[in-house]
């Protein structure tokens, strides 16, 4: 299979005024065409900033401190700002979490579109107005034509992330980051809106990095995951291998917190709370909430290497 | 949409009701027409006979309305100096002031927009920091003393500009004293323009600077990013246009301030518009011509923010939307 994207060794830091945090640390992963990834792992763990430092939009101080972006053959960390804008919303389009709070609320829904296409295609206004209605009835919304002409609080939650998928899809792009695309809906919708991503996703065969802190929704619609704790990649593998029998303590962890894994009718949460990025522990960064824990945990960072079930964790303890 | 513009301009006309009521106040309490018709040297049963005459012993309620409705057809009374209808009296004036604040309000549009939104791109630059600095002093910087100090510097010292007056007018559609037409007129309206736009220029740069920061922070501001738009589009569709609604509502209320503070430079400038006018008009006692400015400036006060209320319902499709409905 193709690779489409390769990230490799990618290091985000923030700059603060006489020093920097690293919110993303050696983060390497692949996709192929088409492939579906998870990107999990608590609030504050460094998703957020990985998906954005990808199409290189981290908002400042944040900077891409090392390591590189393989897309389309070429590094995306080191294209200048217009080879950049070229590549953002055409070949690799993203999906906010708010979206009560992603489109403008100054601007029609048409504006917003149509600028997107004209931002990417040779077209006219008229055919740029076509491409967005077809995306419209792609994302299953009526009357299209009338919609382009509304502005965004005239529509739900709901129905504003679909929008915002249709925006998404507008130049047909190779890969979608989708960042907690639900988490801000309605429970009652949640499920829809994940359904049409997946389904979108399969027939226009786009990649899409699923950004979420829900393993579940994770293991009903991508193929591989990578867990993520305190700016690292601790556990990365197939989605059926990781879920089924997960290596990586904090996985493990994570796993048994679900709500299907309850015991009775408590919830199985992990002891203790991630480290704030200024103090993340010497050696392993979970060694504090880990019951593996032993002398290399508490002094080496342990690398992600492939252990014998298959998938790849970063723990000393596991063989 | 329709509604909005209906409840907007009833409250303006709730506004010179109002007014109206406080000139009329003024003028009954301190007027005293039978002086500015005769003069002083008439008897005490004359005038007497000339109050009722007036209708000057009915009562207020009637000559409140008599004084609306002559208002309405544009008479507000006799200047006792100029021996003249107040309106063309200040008719005669309003062209000089108009074309003040027009100008002034032309320097503050064409430097805020720009300087704000450098200032909030840039916000650690030299050059936004000395904006900063700069603006600080203009705000605390009384007008009339900017005033003398460009009138120091660039009229007595450097003679670059002439420092009062209007300079060489030319009459447009026959009434109006135009200096924008001539280099003379522009010349003499530089200095006062700058003096008057001097309080208010900061306080639009600091407004543009803080809205359009809070704007580029936004969530939309970020998705247009990663939508690919070019960085131009990005700040002045997605982010100036979201400023534009504080910063018309404010700027409506500063206009009419603007008005205000035209007293001040004409003084200084010796500019014969209707603030210079005011002046002379408290010193006379000239009570007519005093209420007249007072009805005539609340109303062009009034008519401002109207407008700008109805601009602002039409960027605003919260508002414009929910009128329609
Ligand atoms: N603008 C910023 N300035 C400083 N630190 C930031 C900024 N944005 C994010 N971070 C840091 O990066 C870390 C990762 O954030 P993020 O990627 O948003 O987490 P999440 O996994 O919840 O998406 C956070 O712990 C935060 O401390
Ligand atoms: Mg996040």
């Amino acid at each position: 299979m193709d690779t489409l994207l390769d990230v490799r060794n990618l290091t985000v830091k923030f700059a603060l005024r006489d020093s920097a945090l690293t919110a993303v640390n050696n983060v390497s992963f692949t996709l192929n065409r088409g492939e579906r990834l998870g990107l999990v792992g608590e609030s504050g763990a460094g998703k957020s900033v990985t998906g954005f430092s990808i199409i290189n939009l981290v908002s400042k101080p944040g900077f891409i401190a090392d390591g590189s972006v393989w897309f389309d053959g070429r590094d995306l960390a080191t294209l200048s700002q217009e080879e950049m804008r070229k590549v953002r919303g055409n070949r690799i389009s993203m999906i906010f979490q708010d979206p009560m709070m992603t489109l403008n609320p100054v601007l029609t829904i048409g504006t917003q579109m149509v600028e997107t296409v004209l931002a990417h295609r040779n077209v006219s206004k008229a055919e740029a107005e076509a491409i967005a209605m077809d995306k419209l009835r792609k994302v299953y919304i009526n009357s299209p034509e009338k919609r382009l002409k509304q502005y965004p609080h005239e529509f739900s939650g709901g129905m504003r992330q679909r929008i915002v998928i249709a925006i998404a899809l507008l130049t047909d792009p190779a890969l979608i980051i989708a960042d907690e695309p639900t988490t801000a809906l309605d429970v009652t919708i949640q499920a829809e809106i994940m359904d049409l991503l997946l389904e979108l996703c399969r027939t226009e065969d786009m990649g899409l990095i699923l950004i979420t802190h829900d393993l579940g929704v994770v293991s009903q619609v991508t193929q591989k995951v990578a867990v993520m704790y305190a700016g690292s990649i601790v556990e990365l593998g197939e989605t059926e291998q990781v879920c089924s029998n997960p290596q990586h303590p904090y996985t493990r962890g994570l796993i048994a917190a679900l709500p299907e894994a309850a015991t009775g009718s408590r919830l199985n949460q992990i002891p203790g709370s991630m480290p704030n990025l200024a103090e993340i522990p010497v050696g392993c960064a979970f060694n504090n909430r880990c019951e593996l824990g032993k002398g290399a945990c508490f002094t080496t960072v342990p690398q992600l290497e492939r252990k014998q079930s298959g998938v790849f964790a970063a723990c000393h303890e596991l063989e | 949409m329709f509604a909005f513009i209906i409840r907007r301009v009833a409250q303006a006309l709730l506004v010179m009701f109002v007014i109206s009521i406080i000139g009329f106040g003024i003028k009954y309490s301190f007027g005293d027409p039978v002086r500015e018709m005769v003069g002083m040297s008439v008897s005490a049963a004359d005038r007497e006979a000339l109050r009722d005459q007036l209708g000057l012993n009915d009562p207020i309620v009637v000559q409140w309305t008599r004084f609306v409705d002559k208002a309405l057809h544009g008479d507000l009374g006799r200047s006792f100096f100029y021996r003249k209808p107040a309106t063309e009296v200040i008719m005669k004036k309003a062209p000089a002031t108009l074309e003040l604040v027009f100008c002034s309000a032309l320097i503050i549009l064409l430097v805020s927009i720009p300087a704000g939104i450098y200032a909030a791109v840039h916000p650690k630059s030299f050059l936004s920091r000395c904006l900063m600095g700069i603006s600080i002093i203009g705000v605390s910087v009384p007008v009339f003393l900017t005033a003398i100090l460009l009138i120091y510097i660039f009229a007595v010292e450097l003679h670059w500009l002439p420092s009062y007056g209007r300079g060489e007018t030319v009459q447009l559609w026959g009434f109006w004293d135009s200096g924008l037409v001539t280099l003379d007129g522009l010349k003499h309206l530089i200095l006062p323009s700058i003096a008057l736009s001097s309080i208010m220029l900061p306080l639009f740069i600091r407004l543009i600077r803080a809205e359009m920061k809070e704007v580029l922070q936004t969530e939309y501001v970020k998705f247009a990013r990663a939508k690919g738009l070019t960085p131009w589009r990005v700040l002045m569709v997605h982010g100036f246009k979201n400023t534009l609604l504080p910063v018309i509502t404010v700027g409506g209320v500063q206009i009419g301030i603007m008005i205000a503070y035209t007293i001040l430079t004409e003084t200084v400038f010796q500019w014969q518009g209707m603030g210079f006018m005011f002046i002379e008009a408290v010193e006379r006692s000239d009570t007519s011509l005093l209420v007249a400015y007072l009805i005539f400036v609340g109303a062009l006060f009034v008519t401002v923010n109207t407008v700008v209320d109805i601009i602002y319902g039409l960027v605003n499709p919260m508002v414009r939307v929910s009128g329609r409905k």
